[in-house]
């Protein structure tokens, strides 16, 4: 009877709780759309998407999201460049290759690099990563696009690595008795075999991981740059979406223009992250098939 | 009969796991074209044996070996061996059909790829046409070949696991209980297709089930705790045993 009791009481906290936290994503996307409605009640939606300039304190205001959204997918797509392969290929070393006190070494470091904070990174692109860059790369500014993407990359890097590395520990024996048996070669193995049977774990690692970056805010508006305008190279100073939030809501007044403005900003950003999560998890579920 | 080439001579083999002896002195001379069963109670080094002949334990961390293995006049233990290239001559077929999570033609192709020997198109499909002939897929598979292969049933896997192998065109075979996972029927099928085999290749094949061994081998060995016990024509193992330990197993007095 008291047993009947406790179970009840559980599985009724345990609903709640789940019930609770669809509950907060609702209330915070209606939030969000509320606030951003209030802008295109004074400000139209199609200048919002396609004006290519933000100038929020000019007379008149103009809030094209373009330059803005341009710098978030450049700054994001440099980020995966540089963190694909290399978290791939992290993976790929801790999971077949490394031996074991390697593998410890290797997994702790992971660890290591998630735990940093995202202001020490910032730090370290301000006061190193972007004088390098400049006098290597011989730019007007090491405050760019690039140097925000290197920081972010080195962010999505363990979410990466671990994750893919789960997926390709997942790859059953098997399989690589069987390319074995066929004379197949270590690295033929992993390249023909094993990396195409843990792909879609990976692309959810990959995807998991861009999600964790793309609402950093701290290194990009620390070391971008921050300048809204529509970059034309990676290698310019640009601002992001996050950025723009994070640097501009101290300014607005509540209840301004601007201010719904920024709401709006957020609404992107929040249906942006929610999309790549959602391709995550049905590459997760397909990998765990 | 006409005499008896040997195709793969064992001298002297022992290996071990770490510590464990795990197989003791083994001398065994498999003949050509012929199908070689090997029994023996669960445990008793059948498929240590079996991994042997193709190296495939070299992929275990502290396996020992002390020996010979003779294939072509070459100790395959010896330095100068290129394990890519034996395995070629020497394919294996596991206890459960492992086919690649890909298509039905990549799994066929994969060990063109890796051993460098895709051709043209045409040829490529030809060898294809071939290994699947022999394993009796074709006809089943020709408008299927971009399929998934786990789709297929188990019974069919394991055929396409002995044509991955077939396309490859080794000399000899290595199964190691391909039956265990399947049905009654199927096992008979597969029986059946190795019987065909035999004129072409030279055939090893571990099973724990006798009436396997009695139906399908021509030569049987019989093993226990690690050591070759008794080898010689499958008719003469199971109504002529010389060993007591192998009369024993065969009536089923232990096992
Ligand atoms: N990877 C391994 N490491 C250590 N011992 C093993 C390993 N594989 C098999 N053995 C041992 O070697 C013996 C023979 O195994 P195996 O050849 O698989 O037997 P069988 O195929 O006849 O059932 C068993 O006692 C088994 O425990
Ligand atoms: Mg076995």
């Amino acid at each position: 009877m008291f047993r009947k009791i406790n179970e009840r009481i559980i599985e009724t906290a345990i609903r709640v709780s789940g019930f609770a936290v669809i509950a907060f994503v609702i209330l915070i996307f209606l939030f969000l759309l509320k606030d951003s409605l209030s802008l295109f009640r004074v400000y139209p939606l199609k200048a919002f998407l396609t004006s290519t300039q933000w100038l929020p304190i000019s007379e008149p205001p103009t809030f094209g999201i373009i330059p803005l959204l341009m710098g978030s997918i450049l700054v994001m797509v440099g980020a995966i460049v540089i963190c694909v392969p290399i978290g791939v290929a992290t993976a790929l070393f801790i999971a077949e290759v490394a031996p074991g006190y390697l593998k410890m070494i290797l997994k702790s470091l992971v660890e290591i690099l998630a735990s940093i904070p995202s202001v020490v990174l910032g730090f370290i692109g301000i006061v190193w990563l972007g004088p390098f860059l400049k006098t290597t790369l011989h730019l007007n500014t090491g405050m760019c696009g690039l140097t925000g993407a290197i920081l972010l990359a080195f962010m999505a890097l363990p979410t990466i690595i671990s994750i893919s590395e789960d997926a390709i520990i997942g790859i059953p024996r098997s399989y690589k008795e069987a390319a074995y048996g066929l004379g197949a070669t270590r690295w033929q193995t992993m390249w023909r075999i094993v990396l195409p049977a843990a792909s879609s774990g990976i692309i959810a690692a990959v995807m998991l991981g861009i999600g964790r970056v793309i609402g950093e805010t701290m290194v990009v508006m620390m070391v971008t740059g921050n300048a809204p305008i529509i970059p034309h190279s990676i290698l310019q100073p640009l601002r992001t979406l996050t950025a723009t939030i994070a640097g501009e809501m101290g300014e607005t007044v509540g209840g301004s223009d601007h201010y719904y403005a920024l709401f709006a900003v957020g609404l992107v950003l929040f249906v942006i992250t929610f999309m790549l999560n959602f391709v995550a998890d049905i590459s997760l579920r397909k990998s765990r098939k | 009969m006409a005499a008896l080439k040997t195709r793969i001579s064992i001298e002297n083999l022992n290996m071990f796991y770490g510590d464990f002896h795990a197989l003791k002195d083994v001398c065994l001379q498999v003949p050509q074209n012929n199908v070689t069963a090997l029994i023996g109670p669960s445990g008793c080094g059948k498929s240590t044996l079996l991994r042997c002949v193709n190296r495939m334990n070299d992929l275990i961390d502290g396996v020992r070996t002390e020996g010979r293995i003779i294939i072509d006049d070459q100790n395959i233990f010896s330095p100068e061996t290129d394990v890519v290239l034996l395995r070629k001559k020497v394919g294996m077929v596991f206890q459960r059909p492992n086919v690649f999570d890909q298509s039905i033609l990549n799994n066929l192709r994969f060990g063109l790829r890796i051993h460098r020997q895709m051709r043209s198109k045409s040829e490529t499909m030809e060898l294809i046409q071939k290994s699947l002939e022999d394993v009796g897929l074709w006809d089943i598979l020709k408008d299927k070949l971009h399929h998934n292969a786990r789709q297929l049933s188990l019974e069919q896997q394991q055929r396409l696991c002995i044509a991955r192998v077939l396309i490859l065109l080794p000399e000899v075979i290595l199964l190691d209980e391909p039956c265990s996972s399947l049905d009654p029927i199927a096992t008979m099928r597969i029986e059946e297709l190795l019987r065909v085999l035999r004129e072409r290749y030279t055939l090893v094949i571990v099973t724990h089930n006798m009436q396997q061994a009695a139906r399908a081998s021509d030569y049987t060995g019989f093993m226990y705790m690690g050591q070759l016990i008794e080898f010689g024509l499958t008719q003469g193992i199971f109504t002529a045993p010389c060993k007591e330990l192998t009369e024993n197993y065969i009536t089923g007095h232990f096992g």
